[in-house]
């Protein structure tokens, strides 16, 4: 808790990281940030400056992947050194303390920082009108939880799709009126880095982005940061000449999927979802889900769960069967076989009953 | 968390519920319209017919697809024009790889496509050829007399259909979601007045071919 009375230049420096490595990192967040490289050297100077912010991470309804994304990379990495850049005042996965004392220490950092602190949330949380024993925390609900850290935060950071949009606890039937942090945030700034889980990198761009300029990245209408977010898979994605050729793999094991074809016709979301992931790629950078022959799930969208199949082309509708259109099909063509035949009883009615006139008694009704 | 507002939320719309709609109407008005046309068929015929029916039937339904050298000679631009993005939405409907997809996962058929890039360019030389006749109709006298508001309907809804997936394919609307949304839309729009309006011809063209060769055939004339 002393820590955060340093500046991140000194405390970097108690913690043994060269100043080289601190220069690396800000090349690299300059880079990710899509910052000009004249800019390094202001970046550089104002996370020095910088105070350690105090973070309080909340995980509610999540499955610690997005925590496991920030932290299991072998160190020391960029994503290090951003953890030692915050002063991570409550993190109930990561932290020491469990029980009553962890609690503690999640109110005396509200307290101690009280309009300053960032708030980040992983996980989605039973709305206002959901039973809250869904999901509580030390027994408390997680929109009780959620509303009172709210109060005092100067931003709110929701880490992964669930905490974002609400993820696989809101796909449907939702049982647990789960709903996404900015459902319930209406005041306070709110960045979402969705995915599930998301780019490591990007968690960390958006925590360089806020301690170097004190305000949060530019933000796309969901809330995502333009620098990650601003373009699609399919766009950056390394198979897209194929694509654009006509070159399809059709099973997972063709002749197709082995030469690297484009993953369209095997599912692929890439067209229709924005993430870093073709640029910036997994463990390290050494690769990512296309390039180990997946197609791209668009994890990083709302209700990429109910979107249909993961297997099904992008054009493909969802929820539908031939049958159904077939059986529809055929009760038209009952309503047209009634309308038919009423029409040839009218006709063959009309011409049973038919009196001959002739021209005398037409010109009588003139 | 979404809603109808964002992208994704239309997109998914547009895919789902909506298309669910369009494809019903579709298939109702469709199913509908083909049982009242082939159960009413032909007034009776009563005279002993000289050759079949059939052959002839199906040599009309072929000949009619091209045009003949009178049409041709009176009516050039109509010709060219229409045959031009007539075959250039078949080709875009049917040979584009995502309709394919489309049709596969429906109904379990397919056939082999043709490259992204050249069904890009047949669907751009479409969409010119179909503001021409657009042009066309509103310059010619006598057209623009005929033209009814049907007449304006269904070209603005093809246009319409062509126009979005040109644009959703060059990614020229973001984001991608909306685009594609709005293509399907607008596709679910033309399904749905398919039924209702002279669209019906995608269907009917051909069977009104049949019956004319039918009954050249019939009556022992050249068919």
């Amino acid at each position: 808790m002393t820590a955060k009375k340093h500046s991140v230049g000194e405390h970097l420096r108690d913690q043994g990281v060269s100043r080289r490595t601190f220069l690396k990192f800000c090349t690299a967040s300059a880079s990710l940030l899509a910052l000009s490289p004249g800019l390094i050297p202001a970046l550089a100077a104002a996370l020095e400056q910088a105070q350690r912010p105090s973070v309080i991470w909340l995980s509610f309804q999540e499955c610690t992947g997005c925590t496991e994304s920030l932290t299991r990379s072998h160190a020391p990495t960029l994503e290090d050194l951003i953890l030692e850049m915050i002063s991570l005042d409550y993190h109930h996965t990561l932290q020491a303390a469990a029980g009553e004392a962890a609690e503690a220490a999640r109110e005396q950092a509200m307290k101690d920082n009280f309009g300053r602190y960032l708030l980040i949330v992983d996980g989605s949380l039973p709305g206002p009108d959901a039973n809250p024993g869904y999901s509580t925390i030390a027994g408390v609900s997680n929109y009780a939880m959620l509303m009172e850290a709210l109060k005092g935060a100067a931003a709110v950071i929701a880490v992964g799709t669930c905490a974002a949009f609400g993820g696989l606890p809101e796909a449907a039937p939702n049982p647990t009126g789960a709903v996404a942090v900015m459902d319930l945030i209406k005041d306070k700034p709110l960045v979402n880095v969705s995915g599930c889980p998301p780019v490591p990198m990007v968690i960390t761009g958006v925590l360089a982005h806020y301690l170097a300029f004190g305000r949060l990245p530019e933000l796309d209408e969901y809330h995502r940061p333009l620098a990650f977010f601003g373009q699609s898979i399919h766009d950056r994605c390394y198979r897209r000449p194929f694509y654009d050729k006509g070159l399809f793999a059709e099973t997972f094991d063709d002749e197709g999927a082995r030469a690297g074809w484009c993953l369209y016709r095997l599912g692929c979301k890439g067209p229709s979802t924005y993430n870093a992931c073709a640029t910036m790629r997994w463990n390290s950078g050494t690769s990512w889900p296309i390039e180990a022959g997946h197609p791209c799930l668009g994890c990083s969208e709302p209700r990429f769960w109910d979107a249909g199949s993961f297997y099904a082309p992008l054009s493909v509708p969802t929820g539908l069967s031939s049958t159904r259109i077939l059986t529809v099909g055929a009760a038209g063509a009952l309503i047209g076989g009634t309308v038919a035949t009423l029409a040839r009883r009218t006709v063959e009615t009309a011409a049973a009953s038919r009196q001959p006139v002739t021209a005398a008694e037409l010109e009588q009704t003139l | 968390m979404t809603a109808l507002t964002d992208p994704m939320g239309f997109l998914l719309f547009t895919k789902g519920p909506l298309f669910n709609i369009a494809i019903a109407i579709f298939a109702l008005g469709l199913g509908a319209r083909l049982a009242e046309i082939l159960l009413l068929g032909r007034r009776p015929n009563f005279a002993e017919p000289r050759a079949g029916e059939w052959l002839p039937g199906l040599r009309t339904v072929f000949t009619r697809t091209l045009p003949d050298p009178g049409t041709f000679k009176r009516a050039p631009f109509n010709v060219v024009t229409g045959l031009i993005w007539h075959l250039g939405f078949l080709v875009a409907l049917l040979l584009f790889i995502p309709h394919i997809e489309l049709i596969k996962g429906l109904f379990g058929v397919s056939w082999p496509g043709l490259p992204n890039p050249f069904v890009d360019l047949v669907t751009a030389v479409t969409l010119v050829a179909l503001a021409a006749t657009l042009v066309h109709r509103l310059n010619h006298p006598v057209k623009q007399r005929l033209s009814t508001v049907e007449d304006y309907l269904v070209w603005a809804v093809t246009f319409l259909v062509v126009l979005t997936g040109y644009l959703a394919y060059n990614r020229l609307i973001n984001p991608y979601p909306l685009a594609l949304g709005l293509h399907i839309l607008s596709a679910e729009l033309f399904l749905i007045l398919l039924p209702f309006t002279k669209l019906t011809h995608i269907f009917t063209a051909f069977i009104a071919r049949w019956y004319n060769g039918a009954s050249f055939g019939r009556r022992g004339v050249q068919s």
